[in-house]
Protein backbone atom coordinates (compact mmCIF):
# COMPACT_ATOMS: atom_id res chain seq x y z
CA UNK A 1 0.00 0.00 0.00
CA UNK A 2 1.01 3.48 -0.78
CA UNK A 3 0.21 6.47 0.75
CA UNK A 4 -1.07 8.36 -1.98
CA UNK A 5 -5.04 8.84 -2.07
CA UNK A 6 -6.87 9.15 0.68
CA UNK A 7 -9.35 6.36 -1.01
CA UNK A 8 -7.32 3.61 -1.03
CA UNK A 9 -6.29 4.39 3.00
CA UNK A 10 -10.25 4.15 3.72
CA UNK A 11 -10.19 1.04 1.69
CA UNK A 12 -7.68 -0.71 3.50
CA UNK A 13 -9.07 0.16 6.64
CA UNK A 14 -12.54 -1.21 5.44
CA UNK A 15 -10.87 -4.49 3.89
CA UNK A 16 -9.28 -5.02 7.20
CA UNK A 17 -12.20 -3.68 9.78
CA UNK A 18 -9.32 -1.39 11.60
CA UNK A 19 -9.26 2.11 11.81
CA UNK A 20 -6.98 4.12 9.93
CA UNK A 21 -5.04 5.15 12.95
CA UNK A 22 -4.48 1.22 13.04
CA UNK A 23 -3.81 0.57 9.72
CA UNK A 24 -0.48 3.57 9.85
CA UNK A 25 0.77 1.36 12.81
CA UNK A 26 0.25 -1.74 10.89
CA UNK A 27 2.31 -0.09 7.83
CA UNK A 28 5.29 1.66 9.94
CA UNK A 29 6.08 -2.05 12.15
CA UNK A 30 5.72 -3.89 8.05
CA UNK A 31 7.81 -0.63 6.58
CA UNK A 32 10.49 -0.83 9.16
CA UNK A 33 10.60 -3.99 11.25
CA UNK A 34 10.50 -2.37 14.48
CA UNK A 35 7.97 -3.87 17.35
CA UNK A 36 4.49 -2.04 18.18
CA UNK A 37 5.03 -0.95 21.77
CA UNK A 38 8.76 0.73 20.51
CA UNK A 39 6.89 2.56 17.76
CA UNK A 40 3.75 3.36 20.11
CA UNK A 41 6.79 4.57 22.81
CA UNK A 42 8.60 7.09 20.21
CA UNK A 43 4.76 8.87 19.59
CA UNK A 44 4.06 9.08 22.99
CA UNK A 45 7.46 10.65 23.81
CA UNK A 46 6.63 13.43 20.57
CA UNK A 47 2.90 13.29 22.31
CA UNK A 48 4.20 14.41 26.21
CA UNK A 49 6.71 17.13 24.25
CA UNK A 50 3.53 18.77 22.81
CA UNK A 51 1.77 18.56 26.07
CA UNK A 52 4.63 20.52 27.90
CA UNK A 53 4.40 23.38 24.98
CA UNK A 54 0.49 23.70 25.69
CA UNK A 55 0.93 23.76 29.11
CA UNK A 56 3.98 26.46 28.75
CA UNK A 57 2.11 28.89 27.66
CA UNK A 58 -1.11 29.20 28.97
CA UNK A 59 0.67 29.03 32.58
CA UNK A 60 2.39 32.29 32.09
CA UNK A 61 2.97 34.67 28.86
CA UNK A 62 5.83 33.00 26.38
CA UNK A 63 7.40 35.63 24.03
CA UNK A 64 9.24 35.24 20.83
CA UNK A 65 12.97 35.58 19.82
CA UNK A 66 11.68 38.98 18.19
CA UNK A 67 9.28 40.37 21.09
CA UNK A 68 6.93 41.14 18.15
CA UNK A 69 4.61 38.63 19.61
CA UNK A 70 3.93 36.66 22.66
CA UNK A 71 1.38 36.05 25.38
CA UNK A 72 -1.68 35.68 23.58
CA UNK A 73 -2.50 32.00 24.89
CA UNK A 74 -2.33 33.41 27.94
CA UNK A 75 -4.62 35.99 27.46
CA UNK A 76 -7.18 34.00 25.85
CA UNK A 77 -7.00 31.35 28.50
CA UNK A 78 -7.42 34.30 31.09
CA UNK A 79 -10.49 35.69 29.13
CA UNK A 80 -12.13 32.01 29.69
CA UNK A 81 -12.18 32.32 33.06
CA UNK A 82 -14.21 35.40 33.01
CA UNK A 83 -17.19 32.72 31.86
CA UNK A 84 -18.30 35.35 28.86
CA UNK A 85 -17.05 33.99 25.90
CA UNK A 86 -19.32 33.48 22.61
CA UNK A 87 -17.52 29.94 21.98
CA UNK A 88 -18.30 27.54 24.34
CA UNK A 89 -15.09 28.46 27.39
CA UNK A 90 -14.07 24.68 27.31
CA UNK A 91 -14.13 24.32 23.30
CA UNK A 92 -12.29 28.01 23.67
CA UNK A 93 -9.50 26.28 25.35
CA UNK A 94 -8.32 24.77 22.07
CA UNK A 95 -7.57 28.14 20.78
CA UNK A 96 -5.12 29.07 23.87
CA UNK A 97 -3.23 25.36 23.25
CA UNK A 98 -2.43 26.04 20.17
CA UNK A 99 -1.54 29.33 20.48
CA UNK A 100 0.85 28.18 23.45
CA UNK A 101 2.50 25.55 20.91
CA UNK A 102 2.92 28.22 18.42
CA UNK A 103 3.76 30.66 21.34
CA UNK A 104 6.77 28.21 22.57
CA UNK A 105 7.67 27.72 19.04
CA UNK A 106 8.10 31.27 18.45
CA UNK A 107 10.29 31.44 21.86
CA UNK A 108 12.84 29.00 20.67
CA UNK A 109 11.19 26.44 22.47
CA UNK A 110 11.21 22.69 22.21
CA UNK A 111 7.86 21.56 20.01
CA UNK A 112 6.73 19.11 17.62
CA UNK A 113 7.11 19.56 13.99
CA UNK A 114 3.36 18.78 12.97
CA UNK A 115 3.59 18.81 9.85
CA UNK A 116 6.09 21.48 10.58
CA UNK A 117 6.84 23.68 13.27
CA UNK A 118 4.95 26.66 11.84
CA UNK A 119 2.37 24.90 12.06
CA UNK A 120 2.80 22.82 15.28
CA UNK A 121 0.12 24.52 17.17
CA UNK A 122 -3.35 22.59 15.69
CA UNK A 123 -3.04 18.87 16.69
CA UNK A 124 -1.80 19.62 20.10
CA UNK A 125 -4.24 22.02 20.61
CA UNK A 126 -7.25 19.86 19.76
CA UNK A 127 -5.82 16.64 21.24
CA UNK A 128 -4.78 17.84 24.85
CA UNK A 129 -8.05 19.39 24.67
CA UNK A 130 -10.06 16.06 23.37
CA UNK A 131 -7.72 14.24 26.67
CA UNK A 132 -8.72 17.26 28.87
CA UNK A 133 -12.67 16.53 28.10
CA UNK A 134 -11.89 13.39 30.22
CA UNK A 135 -13.92 11.71 27.62
CA UNK A 136 -10.90 9.76 25.65
CA UNK A 137 -7.94 7.50 27.15
CA UNK A 138 -4.33 8.73 26.30
CA UNK A 139 -3.59 5.71 24.59
CA UNK A 140 -6.73 6.84 22.33
CA UNK A 141 -5.07 10.05 21.83
CA UNK A 142 -1.74 8.93 20.74
CA UNK A 143 -3.18 6.31 18.42
CA UNK A 144 -5.06 9.22 16.61
CA UNK A 145 -1.55 10.81 16.04
CA UNK A 146 -1.12 8.08 13.92
CA UNK A 147 -4.36 8.70 12.28
CA UNK A 148 -3.33 12.15 11.72
CA UNK A 149 0.02 10.72 10.40
CA UNK A 150 -1.42 8.61 7.62
CA UNK A 151 -3.50 11.84 6.36
CA UNK A 152 -0.54 13.88 6.58
CA UNK A 153 1.40 11.16 4.33
CA UNK A 154 -1.47 11.18 1.75
CA UNK A 155 -1.10 15.02 1.07
CA UNK A 156 2.70 14.97 1.82
CA UNK A 157 3.27 12.97 -1.32
CA UNK A 158 0.27 14.27 -3.62
CA UNK A 159 0.71 17.96 -2.62
CA UNK A 160 2.73 19.66 -0.41
CA UNK A 161 3.34 20.35 4.05
CA UNK A 162 5.74 22.92 2.98
CA UNK A 163 5.11 26.32 2.84
CA UNK A 164 8.03 27.87 0.59
CA UNK A 165 6.53 25.11 -2.11
CA UNK A 166 2.74 25.53 -1.63
CA UNK A 167 1.81 28.47 0.72
CA UNK A 168 0.14 28.33 4.21
CA UNK A 169 -2.44 26.03 3.03
CA UNK A 170 -0.02 23.12 2.86
CA UNK A 171 1.32 23.95 6.11
CA UNK A 172 -1.67 25.32 8.37
CA UNK A 173 -4.16 23.65 6.13
CA UNK A 174 -2.67 20.26 6.07
CA UNK A 175 -2.52 20.17 9.82
CA UNK A 176 -5.67 21.51 10.20
CA UNK A 177 -7.14 18.58 7.88
CA UNK A 178 -4.73 15.73 9.71
CA UNK A 179 -6.32 17.22 12.93
CA UNK A 180 -10.16 17.02 11.88
CA UNK A 181 -9.61 13.04 10.87
CA UNK A 182 -7.76 12.49 13.99
CA UNK A 183 -10.51 13.63 15.82
CA UNK A 184 -13.36 11.77 14.05
CA UNK A 185 -11.04 8.61 14.63
CA UNK A 186 -11.49 9.78 17.77
CA UNK A 187 -15.38 10.06 17.91
CA UNK A 188 -15.82 7.12 16.67
CA UNK A 189 -16.57 8.25 12.88
CA UNK A 190 -16.27 5.93 10.09
CA UNK A 191 -12.91 6.21 7.62
CA UNK A 192 -15.23 7.77 5.10
CA UNK A 193 -16.09 10.06 7.24
CA UNK A 194 -12.52 11.01 8.30
CA UNK A 195 -12.18 11.58 4.52
CA UNK A 196 -14.46 14.18 4.37
CA UNK A 197 -13.36 15.71 7.42
CA UNK A 198 -9.98 15.96 5.56
CA UNK A 199 -11.81 17.20 2.36
CA UNK A 200 -13.85 19.62 4.61
CA UNK A 201 -11.07 21.44 6.40
CA UNK A 202 -8.92 21.52 3.18
CA UNK A 203 -11.78 23.81 1.31
CA UNK A 204 -11.63 26.13 4.52
CA UNK A 205 -8.17 27.01 3.75
CA UNK A 206 -7.21 26.61 0.05
CA UNK A 207 -5.49 29.58 -1.61
CA UNK A 208 -4.15 30.09 2.18
CA UNK A 209 -0.96 32.46 1.16
CA UNK A 210 2.68 31.63 3.48
CA UNK A 211 3.31 35.64 3.89
CA UNK A 212 5.44 35.65 7.20
CA UNK A 213 6.27 38.94 8.47
CA UNK A 214 10.04 39.57 8.67
CA UNK A 215 10.06 36.08 7.23
CA UNK A 216 9.41 34.99 11.20
CA UNK A 217 7.13 32.58 12.19
CA UNK A 218 5.17 34.85 14.79
CA UNK A 219 2.64 36.60 12.57
CA UNK A 220 0.29 35.43 11.12
CA UNK A 221 1.33 32.38 11.97
CA UNK A 222 0.63 32.07 15.22
CA UNK A 223 -3.12 33.49 15.41
CA UNK A 224 -3.67 30.75 12.02
CA UNK A 225 -2.64 27.71 14.21
CA UNK A 226 -4.90 29.35 17.04
CA UNK A 227 -8.41 29.85 14.36
CA UNK A 228 -7.68 26.70 12.46
CA UNK A 229 -7.74 24.96 15.50
CA UNK A 230 -11.09 25.97 15.83
CA UNK A 231 -11.54 25.32 12.84
CA UNK A 232 -10.22 21.76 12.89
CA UNK A 233 -12.86 20.79 15.29
CA UNK A 234 -15.93 22.36 14.14
CA UNK A 235 -15.31 19.97 10.27
CA UNK A 236 -14.83 17.35 12.88
CA UNK A 237 -18.24 17.86 14.31
CA UNK A 238 -19.49 18.43 10.28
CA UNK A 239 -18.12 15.64 9.28
CA UNK A 240 -19.52 13.44 12.16
CA UNK A 241 -23.08 14.49 11.82
CA UNK A 242 -22.92 13.38 8.61
CA UNK A 243 -21.77 16.37 6.03
CA UNK A 244 -19.83 15.21 3.31
CA UNK A 245 -17.30 16.93 1.17
CA UNK A 246 -18.98 16.63 -2.17
CA UNK A 247 -15.51 17.46 -4.18
CA UNK A 248 -14.14 14.38 -3.16
CA UNK A 249 -11.29 14.34 -0.72
CA UNK A 250 -8.83 13.49 -2.52
CA UNK A 251 -9.74 15.75 -5.69
CA UNK A 252 -9.14 18.57 -2.93
CA UNK A 253 -5.83 17.21 -1.86
CA UNK A 254 -5.19 17.95 -5.76
CA UNK A 255 -6.60 21.28 -5.89
CA UNK A 256 -4.33 22.48 -3.31
CA UNK A 257 -1.30 21.47 -5.32
CA UNK A 258 -2.15 22.88 -8.31
CA UNK A 259 -3.39 26.37 -6.12
CA UNK A 260 0.50 26.28 -4.23
CA UNK A 261 1.96 25.92 -8.17
CA UNK A 262 0.09 28.65 -9.33
CA UNK A 263 1.05 30.93 -6.28
CA UNK A 264 4.23 33.10 -6.91
CA UNK A 265 7.16 32.77 -5.41
CA UNK A 266 6.51 36.33 -3.26
CA UNK A 267 3.50 34.51 -1.43
CA UNK A 268 5.36 31.42 -0.52
CA UNK A 269 7.52 31.55 3.02
CA UNK A 270 9.62 34.57 1.38
CA UNK A 271 8.38 36.98 3.69
CA UNK A 272 7.89 39.21 0.95
CA UNK A 273 4.28 39.78 -0.28
CA UNK A 274 0.83 39.77 1.05
CA UNK A 275 1.10 40.42 4.68
CA UNK A 276 4.84 40.76 5.01
CA UNK A 277 4.72 43.14 2.55
CA UNK A 278 2.53 45.91 3.95
CA UNK A 279 3.99 48.82 5.43
CA UNK A 280 3.34 47.92 9.05
CA UNK A 281 4.43 44.36 7.99
CA UNK A 282 8.07 46.33 6.67
CA UNK A 283 8.26 48.41 9.59
CA UNK A 284 8.45 45.40 11.86
CA UNK A 285 11.12 43.59 10.03
CA UNK A 286 12.76 46.32 10.00
CA UNK A 287 12.52 47.33 13.96
CA UNK A 288 13.53 43.26 14.45
CA UNK A 289 16.40 43.37 12.03
CA UNK A 290 18.38 46.55 12.76
CA UNK A 291 17.95 45.23 16.60
CA UNK A 292 19.36 42.16 15.88
CA UNK A 293 22.45 43.53 14.35
CA UNK A 294 22.68 46.35 16.65
CA UNK B 1 7.15 7.64 -2.82
CA UNK B 2 8.87 10.39 -1.00
CA UNK B 3 7.10 10.50 2.39
CA UNK B 4 6.76 6.85 4.24
CA UNK B 5 6.90 6.97 8.14
CA UNK B 6 4.78 8.73 10.37
CA UNK B 7 7.69 10.08 12.28
CA UNK B 8 8.03 11.98 8.80
CA UNK B 9 5.02 13.47 9.93
CA UNK B 10 4.43 13.90 13.28
CA UNK B 11 8.63 14.92 14.32
CA UNK B 12 10.90 15.37 14.55
CA UNK B 13 10.57 17.10 18.26
CA UNK B 14 12.54 19.97 17.77
CA UNK B 15 13.95 23.82 18.92
CA UNK B 16 11.61 26.14 16.83
CA UNK B 17 10.88 28.32 15.11
CA UNK B 18 10.69 26.72 11.66
CA UNK B 19 10.87 23.19 10.49
CA UNK B 20 12.23 23.82 7.08
CA UNK B 21 14.19 26.66 8.12
CA UNK B 22 15.30 25.67 11.61
CA UNK B 23 15.22 21.59 12.49
CA UNK B 24 16.21 21.06 8.35
CA UNK B 25 18.76 23.75 8.86
CA UNK B 26 20.29 21.79 11.64
CA UNK B 27 19.75 18.37 9.87
CA UNK B 28 21.77 19.81 7.01
CA UNK B 29 24.19 21.26 8.95
CA UNK B 30 25.11 18.07 10.88
CA UNK B 31 25.36 16.21 7.94
CA UNK B 32 27.99 18.86 6.60
CA UNK B 33 29.63 17.97 9.74
CA UNK B 34 29.69 14.18 9.64
CA UNK B 35 31.03 14.52 6.52
CA UNK B 36 34.13 16.58 7.30
CA UNK B 37 34.41 14.18 10.39
CA UNK B 38 36.45 17.28 12.32
CA UNK B 39 35.68 20.25 14.12
CA UNK B 40 35.38 23.08 11.90
CA UNK B 41 37.56 26.15 11.33
CA UNK B 42 36.02 28.34 8.71
CA UNK B 43 32.41 27.61 7.22
CA UNK B 44 30.17 29.61 4.58
CA UNK B 45 26.62 29.47 3.96
CA UNK B 46 25.49 30.45 0.55
CA UNK B 47 21.94 30.62 1.20
CA UNK B 48 18.99 30.23 -1.53
CA UNK B 49 15.29 31.53 -2.24
CA UNK B 50 13.44 31.51 0.95
CA UNK B 51 16.82 30.80 3.11
CA UNK B 52 18.54 33.64 1.89
CA UNK B 53 14.95 35.92 2.51
CA UNK B 54 14.29 35.25 5.89
CA UNK B 55 18.02 33.44 7.73
CA UNK B 56 18.16 35.57 10.50
CA UNK B 57 14.53 36.05 11.28
CA UNK B 58 13.73 32.24 11.25
CA UNK B 59 17.57 31.66 13.55
CA UNK B 60 18.41 29.49 10.37
CA UNK B 61 21.30 30.73 10.87
CA UNK B 62 21.67 29.54 14.08
CA UNK B 63 20.23 26.10 12.85
CA UNK B 64 22.74 25.94 10.19
CA UNK B 65 25.96 26.71 12.97
CA UNK B 66 24.40 24.59 15.40
CA UNK B 67 24.07 21.51 13.01
CA UNK B 68 28.12 22.12 11.60
CA UNK B 69 29.12 22.31 15.24
CA UNK B 70 27.36 18.89 15.76
CA UNK B 71 24.40 19.49 17.32
CA UNK B 72 21.20 17.87 16.50
CA UNK B 73 17.63 19.22 15.88
CA UNK B 74 16.37 18.76 19.53
CA UNK B 75 19.76 20.67 21.02
CA UNK B 76 18.72 23.14 23.64
CA UNK B 77 21.67 25.23 22.53
CA UNK B 78 21.05 25.93 19.35
CA UNK B 79 19.25 29.62 19.78
CA UNK B 80 23.09 30.54 21.33
CA UNK B 81 25.31 28.54 18.50
CA UNK B 82 26.36 31.80 17.05
CA UNK B 83 28.10 32.33 20.65
CA UNK B 84 29.39 28.80 21.06
CA UNK B 85 30.77 29.05 17.33
CA UNK B 86 32.65 32.36 18.77
CA UNK B 87 34.19 30.70 21.60
CA UNK B 88 35.52 27.76 20.07
CA UNK B 89 37.47 30.42 17.31
CA UNK B 90 35.06 29.44 13.97
CA UNK B 91 34.95 31.51 11.66
CA UNK B 92 31.63 31.91 9.68
CA UNK B 93 29.96 33.75 7.18
CA UNK B 94 26.42 33.95 5.31
CA UNK B 95 25.96 35.14 1.68
CA UNK B 96 23.06 35.00 -0.71
CA UNK B 97 22.74 33.42 -3.92
CA UNK B 98 19.88 32.68 -6.57
CA UNK B 99 17.68 29.56 -6.02
CA UNK B 100 17.51 29.26 -9.56
CA UNK B 101 16.40 25.70 -10.22
CA UNK B 102 16.91 24.32 -6.50
CA UNK B 103 13.92 23.66 -3.96
CA UNK B 104 13.34 27.46 -2.20
CA UNK B 105 15.19 26.36 0.71
CA UNK B 106 18.77 25.68 -0.35
CA UNK B 107 21.85 26.28 0.69
CA UNK B 108 25.23 25.54 -0.25
CA UNK B 109 28.19 24.47 2.56
CA UNK B 110 31.78 25.08 2.36
CA UNK B 111 33.25 23.91 5.83
CA UNK B 112 37.22 23.47 6.41
CA UNK B 113 39.00 22.00 9.05
CA UNK B 114 41.90 20.92 10.59
CA UNK B 115 43.04 18.30 7.89
CA UNK B 116 39.94 18.19 5.34
CA UNK B 117 37.31 20.06 3.81
CA UNK B 118 33.83 19.41 2.73
CA UNK B 119 31.45 21.01 0.11
CA UNK B 120 27.76 19.87 -0.48
CA UNK B 121 24.68 21.92 -1.83
CA UNK B 122 21.44 20.77 0.56
CA UNK B 123 17.81 21.42 0.73
CA UNK B 124 15.33 21.38 3.29
CA UNK B 125 11.65 19.78 2.26
CA UNK B 126 9.61 20.99 5.71
CA UNK B 127 8.38 19.12 8.12
CA UNK B 128 12.09 19.07 9.48
CA UNK B 129 13.37 16.86 6.15
CA UNK B 130 16.82 17.90 4.12
CA UNK B 131 17.79 16.44 1.07
CA UNK B 132 21.56 16.68 -0.19
CA UNK B 133 21.91 16.92 -3.83
CA UNK B 134 25.62 17.79 -4.37
CA UNK B 135 28.41 16.83 -2.80
CA UNK B 136 32.14 18.49 -3.60
CA UNK B 137 30.45 19.36 -7.12
CA UNK B 138 29.23 15.60 -7.87
CA UNK B 139 25.39 15.28 -8.12
CA UNK B 140 24.11 12.92 -5.20
CA UNK B 141 20.88 11.86 -3.45
CA UNK B 142 20.49 11.06 0.29
CA UNK B 143 18.81 12.30 2.80
CA UNK B 144 20.88 11.55 6.04
CA UNK B 145 17.38 9.49 7.46
CA UNK B 146 19.06 6.51 7.05
CA UNK B 147 22.78 5.12 8.06
CA UNK B 148 24.50 6.74 4.92
CA UNK B 149 28.07 5.13 3.69
CA UNK B 150 30.13 7.97 1.65
CA UNK B 151 33.03 6.41 -0.10
CA UNK B 152 35.76 8.97 -1.84
CA UNK B 153 37.54 6.35 -4.63
CA UNK B 154 39.19 6.15 -8.11
CA UNK B 155 36.58 4.55 -10.66
CA UNK B 156 37.22 0.64 -11.25
CA UNK B 157 36.18 -2.17 -12.12
CA UNK B 158 34.50 -4.34 -8.77
CA UNK B 159 34.16 -1.58 -6.62
CA UNK B 160 30.62 -2.08 -6.17
CA UNK B 161 30.78 -5.84 -6.30
CA UNK B 162 33.18 -5.62 -3.41
CA UNK B 163 31.23 -2.79 -1.41
CA UNK B 164 28.14 -4.85 -1.52
CA UNK B 165 30.04 -8.20 -0.40
CA UNK B 166 31.04 -6.53 3.05
CA UNK B 167 27.72 -5.04 3.58
CA UNK B 168 26.24 -8.34 2.87
CA UNK B 169 28.63 -10.53 5.08
CA UNK B 170 28.16 -7.93 7.66
CA UNK B 171 24.64 -8.01 7.83
CA UNK B 172 23.64 -4.41 6.26
CA UNK B 173 20.96 -4.56 3.96
CA UNK B 174 21.48 -1.82 1.27
CA UNK B 175 18.40 0.25 0.82
CA UNK B 176 19.87 2.89 -2.01
CA UNK B 177 23.61 2.89 -3.90
CA UNK B 178 24.32 5.37 -5.81
CA UNK B 179 28.01 6.14 -8.06
CA UNK B 180 28.89 9.51 -9.46
CA UNK B 181 32.18 9.48 -11.16
CA UNK B 182 34.07 12.96 -12.95
CA UNK B 183 35.31 10.48 -15.59
CA UNK B 184 35.32 6.96 -16.34
CA UNK B 185 38.64 5.71 -14.00
CA UNK B 186 39.02 9.23 -12.22
CA UNK B 187 37.33 10.08 -8.96
CA UNK B 188 34.28 9.53 -7.77
CA UNK B 189 31.70 9.52 -4.94
CA UNK B 190 29.34 6.29 -4.11
CA UNK B 191 26.36 7.15 -1.39
CA UNK B 192 25.44 3.94 0.08
CA UNK B 193 22.16 3.81 2.54
CA UNK B 194 21.88 1.14 4.57
CA UNK B 195 18.54 -0.01 6.73
CA UNK B 196 20.32 -1.10 10.17
CA UNK B 197 23.00 1.58 12.17
CA UNK B 198 26.61 1.28 11.13
CA UNK B 199 29.11 0.25 13.57
CA UNK B 200 32.14 2.29 13.27
CA UNK B 201 34.30 -0.76 13.27
CA UNK B 202 32.53 -1.36 9.13
CA UNK B 203 34.97 1.82 7.91
CA UNK B 204 38.07 -0.08 9.01
CA UNK B 205 37.07 -3.39 7.25
CA UNK B 206 36.39 -1.12 4.22
CA UNK B 207 39.50 0.24 4.14
CA UNK B 208 41.18 -2.75 4.46
CA UNK B 209 39.59 -4.47 1.75
CA UNK B 210 39.82 -1.43 -0.86
CA UNK B 211 42.96 -0.16 -1.64
CA UNK B 212 42.24 2.21 -4.08
CA UNK B 213 39.53 3.95 -1.47
CA UNK B 214 40.25 7.28 -0.37
CA UNK B 215 38.53 7.79 2.53
CA UNK B 216 35.21 6.39 3.94
CA UNK B 217 32.83 8.90 6.46
CA UNK B 218 29.67 7.81 8.30
CA UNK B 219 26.30 9.78 8.25
CA UNK B 220 24.49 8.44 10.91
CA UNK B 221 20.72 9.25 11.56
CA UNK B 222 20.38 12.33 13.91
Amino acid sequence: MAFTHLHELIKVAKERNMTIGEVMMEMEKEQTGRSEREIFNQMERQFEVMEEAVRKGIQEPVMSRSGITGGDAYRVYEYIKQGNTFIHPQTLQTMAYALSVSEVNAGMGRIVATPTAGSAGILPGVLVYALDTGRYSRDTIILSLMTAAALGLVIANSASISGAAGGCQAEVGSATAMAAGALVEIGGGTPEQVGHAVGLALKNSLGLVCDPVGGLVEVPCIVRNGLHAITALAAADMALAGVKSIIPPDEVIQVMHEVGTEMPASLRETGIGGLAGTPTGKALREKVFNKSKG
Amino acid sequence: MKYTSMFEIIGPIMVGPSSSHTAGAVRIGNIARQILDECPTKVTFQLMGSFAETYQGHGTDLALLAGILGMTTASNDVPISDQIASEMGVEYSFTKANAGMHHPNTVRIEATGPTRSVKLLASSLGGGKAEVQELDDLPVKFTGEKPTLILYHTDQKGFLAKISHILNTQGYNIARLTLERWKKGELAITVCEVDEILRDEIIQMIKASIPFLKDVKLVQTI
